[in-house]
């Protein structure tokens, strides 16, 4: 395993009954990549990343997360993972402040530290008027900018999103994905799964997945070239769709 | 433990700042019981009462005087035989009527008991039972009273006198019971129920489980906070109708307080157990009223009396738990009995709360996978 190897999967397995959910996967995450995780509805993204994030465990396979197995080690695995997923993940009646400090004291965070993130968070958001205001008043591209800001707050070896940028206007993607690259920078690895191909573009690499198996990884350029596609939506549709049917 | 207080610390909030959870978790029981309360104490303010004293002695006086003495009764009419107690409730305005058999007073001093009998009208049965309570309960203070200076030559008589005039006391108090019963069963089930699934309905419960606190702080930290306002509860309940009632415990308060917070734990496993089978807020709510509330007024013996069911509905009452913690506190507030006589009623409610708890344990793990 290379040394910047934060996420490995070897042969991994997960089968619910007779349904078998993924067949196989084997591929490798570096640390500070984008890693896009694309499949149509159905594919198996969901079991994957619920395998990843230590939520259950592979039915067979060995999966090294952050340095940890997924079998045995999960505890240790969400300690060094931040999630954020398409629903809202913070709370609707808490201020801004309050949701911050909670997330930062369920990861362990001393309380000098949250204070100290809390500041340079809001600083980076330009968010300092709206400190004490509860969520449920922030408009919809604020609230996932935070959620986001939360998910990283205790800077994570992994942050794994899951269609982050559902419902959200064209101008706020574009500065959510902003967001995702400094953090990147930040030597975090950001595992996010989309429906939106132009995003998919902005990956250093993606894998495509279609009935349970990762038909295609390699970066957008590589992809595009290889299926003789335009854009990777066009590769999408050539290689996932048969898998829909 | 930090990640846990900060997360208990965060379900306070929610609820502090709900002001409708408020309202349901402190509003609703003080409201309940001041109309219960006052319903209670308004309906029995001078009721008719007729009085046939076939004794005519010095006893059956003073206990007479003291019943129409004593603001809940006003005295309509002396009656002479048998015959007139049709008429006067024919009246109407004889609620009961009170019959002191022949030789009251010698028998109740010669043999130690004597027999009264009370006749209500039945056709108004919320009155008669409140005037039978009543009564009951001013004849069982007057034969307190009699029997202080009586006891003192002849030891025997105090219990042979109450053995006779109704053993279980059916106390017009009866509803401070039944009301923290149905409160309590109420705001820990509907409450943890209803919490645990708006996380999942808002996606927070999976922000959660993938965080590092362990499924067992999830669920110790949602319910943690309704066991402490729970109990907080059960204490305003039981100051606000000794205040403004004057209802003391007779039994011991520790032990009444250890049968609430087992109560309250087996309420929340339940709401547990609830929110892992329903999807969302409205089905979970939906499953605690119909299925606790109903069950809870109807069958439990709050408000009807179990030995006066259908034998199918006295099964039916014996899978409900509040059956069990009904009588269990009537027995401490009212009668005053200790463990002893409430060890099965206990022992029931625990089992019940392993149950309760083994089920959600095994649901929650099948949901999570």
């Amino acid at each position: 395993m290379m040394n910047n190897t934060v996420i490995s999967v070897k042969n991994m397995v997960k089968k619910f009954g007779h349904f078998t959910a993924n067949d196989n996967l084997n591929f490798e995450v570096y640390k500070g990549e984008i890693f896009g995780f694309l499949g149509a509805n159905g594919a198996g993204k969901t079991t994957a990343i619920r395998i990843l994030s230590g939520l259950s465990e592979p039915t067979s396979g060995e999966v090294i997360v952050a340095g940890f197995n997924a079998r045995h080690q999960a505890e240790k695995i969400k300690k060094n993972i931040g999630y954020m997923c398409q629903k809202f993940s913070l709370y609707e009646d808490l201020t801004v402040k309050e949701n911050i400090t909670l997330y930062g004291g369920i990861y362990g965070m001393s309380r000098d530290l949250i204070r100290k993130r809390t500041n340079e968070l809001l600083e980076k958001l330009k968010f300092h008027e709206y400190e004490n205001r509860i969520i449920a008043d922030l408009p919809l591209g604020l609230k996932q900018k935070l959620a986001f800001s939360v998910a990283v707050l205790h800077e994570p070896k992994i942050v794994f999103l899951d269609e982050p940028t559902g419902g959200v206007d064209p101008i706020t993607r574009r500065q959510f994905w902003e967001m995702i690259y400094q953090t990147a920078e930040m030597g975090i690895t950001v595992f996010v799964t989309t429906h939106y191909m132009d995003e998919a573009e902005y990956c250093d690499r993606i894998s495509i997945m279609s009935d349970g198996k990762i038909v295609a990884l390699d970066t957008p350029e590589n992809l595009k070239n290889k299926y003789h596609a335009g854009s990777v939506e066009e590769v999408f549709i050539k290689i996932a769709r048969p898998a829909n049917n | 433990m930090k990640r846990f207080i900060g997360f208990v610390k965060k379900e306070f909030l929610h609820i502090f700042r709900d002001y409708r959870t408020l309202f349901i978790l402190f509003g609703i029981p003080a409201a309940q019981i001041l109309i219960f309360g006052y319903a209670v104490s308004m309906d029995i303010k001078n009721a008719g009462i007729a009085i046939l004293d076939l004794s005519h002695d010095e006893i059956t006086q003073k206990l007479t005087d003291k019943l129409i003495s004593s603001d809940f009764f006003r005295e309509t009419e002396n009656l002479l035989n048998y015959n007139d107690i049709d008429k006067v409730f024919k009246k109407g305005k004889t609620k009961a009527v009170i019959v002191f058999e022949q030789g009251f007073g010698k028998k109740l001093i010669s043999q130690g008991k004597a027999s009264l009998s009370i006749i209500a009208d039945g056709s108004e049965p919320n009155t008669a039972t409140l005037v039978t309570n009543y009564t009951m309960a001013i004849v069982n203070s007057f034969t307190t009273e009699l029997a202080g200076p009586v006891t003192t030559p002849s030891i025997s008589i105090l219990p042979e006198v109450k053995m006779f005039y109704n053993p279980e006391l059916k106390s017009h108090f009866m509803f401070v019971p039944g009301v923290i019963t149905l409160i309590l069963i109420l705001i820990c089930a509907l409450m943890t129920s209803v919490t645990i699934t708006r996380e999942k309905e808002f996606g927070t419960m999976e922000v959660l489980l993938v965080s590092p606190l362990r499924p067992i702080q999830i669920i110790l930290g949602k319910v943690m906070p309704y066991f402490i306002l729970s109990l907080i509860n059960v204490i305003m309940i039981l100051l606000l109708s000794w205040l403004v009632f004057g209802l003391p415990v007779k039994g011991s308060i520790i032990l009444l307080l250890a049968e609430c917070m087992l109560y309250i734990m087996m309420s929340l496993t339940l709401g547990i157990l609830i929110s892992t089978v329903s999807s969302s807020m409205q089905q979970a709510i939906f499953i605690s009223l119909i299925g606790l509330m109903l069950p809870t007024i109807l069958l439990s013996g709050f408000i009807f009396p179990i030995e006066n069911m259908p034998v199918i509905y006295d099964y039916v009452s014996a899978v409900l738990p509040p059956r069990y913690f009904i009588t269990i506190i009537k027995n401490i507030m009212i009668k005053g009995t200790g463990l002893a006589f409430v060890w099965k009623e206990t022992l029931i409610l625990t089992i019940m709360t392993m149950v309760f708890i083994g089920l959600s344990v095994r649901k929650f793990k099948i949901r999570l996978e």
